[in-house]
């Protein structure tokens, strides 16, 4: 784990968010929402301070992180792909198009790219299941995606 | 309370209302296996997350089977604790947790102490069939603990007692679905973590996955180094505990079996840290008595209530958790290290020996006690005073290895002149002992009249917090005593507030004391064993013939010879310590 | 409405918003303003239609004419077309597929023939953003009547004779819930929406937040009046922005026109909404680790008993019901429950809604009365399965359901009916798969999926859903042995006789329900090593047949790993070696050469 140092003012930021919600510790999701927003992941400097302004151990808040799959603790790439894994979209050919960003970009699900571009993950159900398979780049959606237009979509952010 | 009727095995049983089925089967003998329930009766917690799933059984009108430990008895209900069902349950979920465990029961720490493999027997898995991916986990080793987390099974036991009992809160469920497991934040060393050492996860831990650093293969090669002169120290708690390694009664005290026992092992001296115990008092006694004093003649700036601090996890808790108070405890060492400052002093000088071919091994019923001899504060150029700390357990180890007959053994004596001891120094074994051996001694000191009764029953027992007031002569000396570090941080908080009343209060990190600690015997949830290991130690306490520390001769002796005063300089130098503030330093 | 001469409705659901239906909607504004029409003509943002499939959605309003897969450079057109000239956009219309015909109202499609909307009635019609056209619907009508007319006890009453059954996935009678929190004495008390809905495939309750947030709120706020709760609590998925932000501006302005907030109509009851998200956990749609999560825990379940009803969030009476089974409430106050008893079969009233997807033509969201068959909802309103391929199994109930055959056809829905053919309603996921569909792996992708969102705290889901998933792992890869077959469905068994909560009760459902009605698939697997749908991997090849190939490259193309050589007009090859079986090639082959093998 890669000790950061988060600006003061994010901080001040930060904690002011946990204000928001008056520092309750029944908040806790809602105020780690608003840290990665803020943050856009949740580093462990991150989880402490928060644990400090909720008077909760910070491995409560460690665990709560983990639990939950919208929470990262590494930042996302600068365009996040997510391949929508949803019954619809697996039928229709979605994990051949996962594996296909996969294989290009030469990441795992879960993984940015070495310079930090392309973060690559799967999502269950976007809820376009009339578009099936679904890529989403960022908040742009792709419908009916086929593994030759996989090239195509990362092009367009090259 | 009002009661209902149900049926067991055809069997009608009637209980009180909010009986588990587990405890309404027990009642007429059926015993439902259980793996991750425990209950902790002498701390009022109960673990029962009703995760493992091997107390099921089958409830007539329910559709899916019912854990036993967590499911409520309600009036009419027809239970059938073993039907073909109910076993296939119980053995495929057994394998199950099998599939996901290392088969290392050969080597194991735990083996033969371990639930999981007891339970595995009683189900009579022979094979696994359902194979697949383990957990692996990185191996975290402090100084007192070891984690391998392949070994865990998830039933929460050591989370439940950090974060609930304990409050400590350095160990929490981290992750999801398989990859679930209990972790320090971040997956962090317990090292660099806010864990105590307390040793309670250890204490509870089902399977090996939670152990202590075994110091007796360093403790061996110290014996056998002809260069070295090794002696060991005894802790109160230990001679009322390590019988129950060889099958005797809970509650059998082994003194003189355990001497004899460490004398064949091949130590030098066998010495008592009850010894230490009652120097402590001497120290420890008069510093509550100066603060007092000081308190009563009006001086703003002392500090009232004394806290003890022999407790090692204790020392640690507050070193994290209140920096701001590191001038309210007792600056007096624990009587381990006590007993290794005069060992590497006192002693040394007596035998003509160099520090560093004195060995002083120390057995604890505590895993903290391992930290707390490697603290740099307690050190001399490098060279600790206290060299290696095993625990009970440890030392059953090393008399099964050298393949004595534990039972047989003859009892002898502790050698002098570190093995005299009063009965105030056994009683640290107990929640409540410390503050009463300072009692004994300090009022003594303070009204200088002798004191009659030296039992203060008002000081004992197994409430978590408990108070009383000890008249002094005429001054009512108000006394609070906690066990279990949560206990502690409800009275820690009211000192922080300001708004405590006590004078001087003792606290244990581990439930029930010493005697409950996180390096005796395996009491799987039994805490009546407890209880008579504590009777075991006021037993020993009523048959010395002195009972109050100040009237030890060797520690009169110690103080005439070599110390001074109580207090004094040179006591300062070698009995004092001063503690640091080890909160994380968070933006 | 009435202001206006025309309405321009526009789908806004997620769906429709992710092929360009905001920039529709810009353009149709921007059409109207150059035809200085603002004063007679207002374009509007919907909720969802359910026509998914052929979305983006327009509909013209007042002749309904109903605009398919709009394109944001047809929105001139429509301005100046429709509204300006009187003349429909031909090419816009829905092309019946019977006979080519168009048809300009949807409720002559077969999509929408037979469907009911209770809990979708206002999905779109009305704009979810402005409360006063909830209000024009008849909304608040309901709350206004329980609070000044009825004891709690009465709605209850309405509500247990109606039949109303939890939508989520138990199917517990709502009323008789009700009425257990009514009669727990608490001066505390909660209610609690969940829109955690985690299905994948499954979009019902989010097309309703989207969609009508209005109905939810005021079913709630009924509801806290009856069991005596003045704070409901909404759990929601994060994933939803759009849900989250109607529901944001609704709560907004119902505070504001004093359907929730303090003293209600001038009554002594009061009642707001807070929302809590979700972050990402499927298991916390079960009732127990929703409430764990919003106290701001990880989303473990507890053992049931004690029940929400009666120990629920900080430990106070807590009414849990989903989103669906909310927006069903203020109509039947409105039309009573015999109405709505009326609908639907024994014991199982009013309709259901169901997110259809998969291998079918017109994938939506749907509302069926109870009692309409797999038949009628796959091949009348779902217009069959896509590419003319042959049907071979539905399934229902998401992660928890199982997979439906033939033989289930004529089964008609209802909660009873799906759990005794061996799947369940489930929250109303409903997929289609063709002959292409490998059920092993289908129940493979399910158990994924299970394994993914167990929580970890009970051992036989934890370790024995992951060995689930490992044994069909081999059997799609060929290595499996017979006894693994045995192994498979005693490990289920177990799984789902022992597991704490409902999500392990019900995870092995996928598998169970392939092996009954698939048996002969399992056993291709383990027994020939062939995967008879061509779907698994490791157990097929892609072969090209030198006789048919013409060698026109087209598959050397586009195969995205260089495995496919061979000159120009000579047959080609596969490198098997190089070949990672995307099947690009083999979609991409005119001439049919290519063949799994």
């Amino acid at each position: 784990m890669t000790k950061i140092k988060l600006a003061d003012s994010k901080v001040t930021e930060l904690k002011q968010v946990c204000a928001k919600f008056d520092n309750q510790k029944n908040e806790l999701i809602n105020i780690l929402h608003g840290a990665q927003e803020l943050f856009g992941y949740l580093p462990a400097e991150v989880q402490e301070i928060i644990a400090q302004q909720l008077s909760v151990d910070v491995a409560h808040v460690y665990g709560v992180v983990t639990f939950y799959s919208f929470f990262s603790m590494s930042p996302k790439g600068e365009h996040p792909i997510s391949v929508c894994m949803g019954t619809a979209c697996y039928v229709r050919g979605a994990e051949k198009v996962l594996d296909e960003f996969k294989r290009i970009l030469n990441v795992k699900i879960g993984e940015t790219t070495p310079d930090g571009k392309f973060s690559v993950s799967s999502l269950r159900c976007v809820g376009a299941c009339g578009l099936a398979p679904v890529v989403t780049v960022g908040s742009k959606v792709y419908g009916r995606v086929t593994i030759e237009e996989v090239q195509q979509i990362i092009n367009e952010y090259q | 309370m009002s009661q209902i009727k149900l049926t067991i095995d055809n069997k009608t049983v009637q209980v009180a209302q909010g009986t588990s089925i587990v405890d309404a089967a027990k009642q007429i003998g059926v015993n439902i296996p259980t793996l991750c329930h425990m209950k902790l009766e002498h701390v009022g917690y109960e673990n029962k997350p009703g995760g493992c799933r091997i107390c099921v059984v089958e409830l007539e009108g329910r559709k899916n089977l019912a854990p036993a430990c967590k499911t409520i008895c309600t009036e009419g209900m027809q239970v059938s604790t073993h039907t073909l069902r109910v076993i296939n349950a119980r053995r495929t979920v057994m394998e199950l947790i099998l599939s996901d465990h290392p088969a290392e029961c050969l080597t194991c720490v735990k083996s033969g102490k371990c639930d999981l493999q007891t339970r595995a027997q009683e189900l009579g898995i022979r094979e696994i069939p359902y194979q697949g991916e383990q957990s692996k986990y990185k191996e975290d080793k402090s100084p007192a603990i070891i984690r391998d987390m392949d070994k865990c099974i998830m039933c929460r036991r050591c989370e439940m007692m950090c974060k609930q009992v304990q409050t400590v809160g350095c160990l929490s469920a981290i992750n999801r679905g398989f990859e679930s497991v209990v972790a320090p934040a971040f997956e962090m060393d317990l090292e660099k973590s806010t864990c105590t050492y307390c040793g309670q996860c250890v204490a509870v831990c089902p399977t090996g996955a939670l152990s202590e650093i075994d110091n007796t293969r360093k403790v061996i090669a110290a014996l056998v180094n002809p260069n070295k002169t090794v002696i060991v120290q005894t802790a109160p708690a230990v001679r009322a505990a390590l019988g129950e390694e060889f099958g005797l009664e809970p509650g059998t005290l082994v003194t003189g079996k355990m001497v004899s026992a460490l004398k064949k092992i091949g130590f030098d001296k066998v010495f008592d840290t009850d010894f230490a115990a009652d120097l402590t008092i001497m120290e420890e006694g008069t510093e509550l008595l100066n603060r007092l004093q000081k308190h009563l003649a009006g001086d703003k700036n002392v500090k009232l209530p004394i806290l003890t601090s022999c407790c090692p996890g204790w020392v640690n808790f507050f070193e994290t958790n209140y920096p701001d108070m590191l001038d309210v405890p007792s600056t007096a060492k624990s009587p381990q290290q006590m007993f290794g400052a005069i060992a590497k002093t006192y002693l040394a000088e007596q035998m003509k020996l160099k520090r560093e071919d004195l060995v002083v091994v120390s057995v604890m019923p505590c895993l903290a006690k391992k930290y707390e001899s490697q603290r740099k504060e307690f050190q001399v150029n490098g060279n600790p005073d206290v060299d290696l700390s095993i625990t009970t357990r440890e030392l059953s180890q090393m008399i099964k290895g050298a393949n004595l007959n534990f039972n047989e053994l003859h009892n002898e004596e502790f050698d002098n002149p570190m093995g005299e001891s009063t009965g105030a120094g056994v009683i640290f074994a107990n929640t409540g002992g410390v503050i009463e051996a300072a009692v004994r001694t300090a009022y003594e000191l303070h009204t200088q009249k002798t004191l009659e009764k030296v039992d203060f029953h008002e000081l004992r027992g197994f409430e978590g917090i408990r108070s009383a007031t000890v008249d002094f002569d005429g001054f009512p000396l108000k006394i609070g005593i906690a066990h279990g570090l949560g206990h502690a941080r409800q009275l820690l908080n009211e000192v922080k507030a300001g708004t405590s009343t006590f004078h001087a209060i003792e606290i244990m990190a581990c439930p029930g004391g010493c005697i409950g600690g996180a390096g005796q015997p395996y009491h799987h949830g039994d805490t009546n064993i407890l209880k008579q290991r504590a009777a075991a130690i006021y037993r020993e306490d009523a048959g010395k013939a002195i009972r109050k520390s100040h009237q030890n001769p060797f520690i009169i002796k110690l103080y005439d010879e070599f110390l001074g005063e109580p207090c004094g300089e040179k006591a300062h130098k070698l009995l004092h310590t001063h503690y640091f503030d080890k909160k994380p330093k968070v933006k | 409405m009435a202001k206006f001469k025309n309405h321009i409705l526009v789908c806004a659901g997620t769906g429709c918003r992710a092929s360009e239906g905001e920039e529709i909607v810009q353009e149709l504004k921007t059409a109207v303003s150059q035809n200085q029409l603002e004063n007679e003509v207002q374009v509007v943002r919907t909720g969802c239609f359910g026509f998914c499939e052929k979305g983006p959605i327009v509909k013209m309003i007042p002749d309904n004419t109903f605009y398919t897969q709009v394109k944001t450079a047809d929105a001139k057109e429509i301005v100046e077309e429709h509204i300006i000239k009187g003349r429909q956009v031909q090419r816009l219309l829905y092309e019946n597929p019977e006979d080519a015909t168009r048809i300009s109202d949807s409720k002559h499609m077969n999509f929408y023939k037979k469907q009911i909307r209770i809990a979708l009635r206002n999905c779109g019609f009305i704009n979810p953003e402005n409360i006063n056209e909830y209000v024009a619907r008849d909304g608040y009508t309901a709350l206004g009547k329980v609070i000044t007319e009825m004891t709690p006890e009465d709605c209850i009453d309405i509500i247990k004779q109606s039949g109303l059954r939890g939508r989520g996935g138990g199917g517990f009678p709502t009323g008789l819930k009700w009425e257990i929190t009514n009669k727990v004495e608490s001066a505390e008390k909660y209610v609690v929406c969940n829109a955690d809905e985690g299905d994948p495939g499954a979009f019902m309750d989010r097309s309703i937040l989207e969609g009508d947030p209005h109905s939810v709120l005021e079913a709630m706020a009924i509801c806290g009046y009856c069991i005596e709760a003045s704070v409901g609590l909404i759990y929601i998925r994060a994933e939803y922005p759009l849900a989250i932000q109607r529901l944001k501006i609704a709560i907004e302005q119902a505070r504001d026109l004093g359907v929730i907030g303090d003293n209600i109509f001038g009554t002594e009851f009061s009642f707001d909404v807070e929302i809590r998200y979700g972050a990402g956990a499927f298991v916390c749609g079960e009732e127990t680790s929703l409430i764990q999560s919003m106290e701001g825990l990880r989303g473990e379940p507890t053992v049931k008993p004690p029940f929400p009803s009666v120990k629920g969030y900080m430990g106070k009476p807590t009414n849990v019901n989903n989103v669906e089974t909310f927006a069903n409430v203020p109509v039947i106050i409105n039309k009573g429950a015999a109405w709505f008893a009326s609908i639907g079969t024994e014991k199982s009233k009013g309709t259901k809604v169901f997110a259809l997807a998969g291998k079918i033509n017109n994938v939506g969201l749907i509302e069926v009365p109870m009692g309409t068959t797999l038949r009628e909802v796959i091949f009348d309103i779902g217009g069959g399965i896509k590419d003319g391929r042959k049907f071979k199994s539905v399934q229902t109930g998401g992660p928890s359901g199982g997979c439906l055959t033939e033989k289930h056809l004529d089964v008609p829905i209802d909660y009873d009916n799906l759990l005794e053919s061996g799947s369940m309603m489930g929250s109303g996921g409903m997929i289609v798969m063709d002959e292409d569909d490998c059920m092993v792996s289908v129940a493979k992708f399910y158990l994924d999926f299970t394994v993914e969102e167990s929580c970890g705290k009970c051992a036989p889901c934890r370790i024995g859903n992951k060995r689930l998933y490992e044994i069909l792992d081999k059997i799609t890869k060929g290595k499996a042995q017979f006894e693994d077959l045995d192994n498979l469905r005693n490990l289920a068994n177990v799984i789902k006789d022992t597991s704490l909560c409902g999500l392990g009760q019900t995870s092995p459902n996928p598998v169970l329900s392939t092996m009954d009605n698939f048996p002969e698939e399992y056993l291709a697997h383990v027994h020939q090593g062939k995967c008879p749908a061509k779907q698994c991997k490791a157990l097929k090849e892609y072969v090209i047949n030198a006789e048919t190939c013409v060698g026109c490259t087209l598959c050397s193309r586009v195969c995205p790993v260089n495995a496919i050589t061979g000159d120009k007009k000579q047959p080609h090859l596969i490198n098997a070696q190089l070949c990672i079986k995307c099947g690009a090639c083999f979609a991409k082959c005119k001439f049919g050469a290519i063949s799994i093998q």
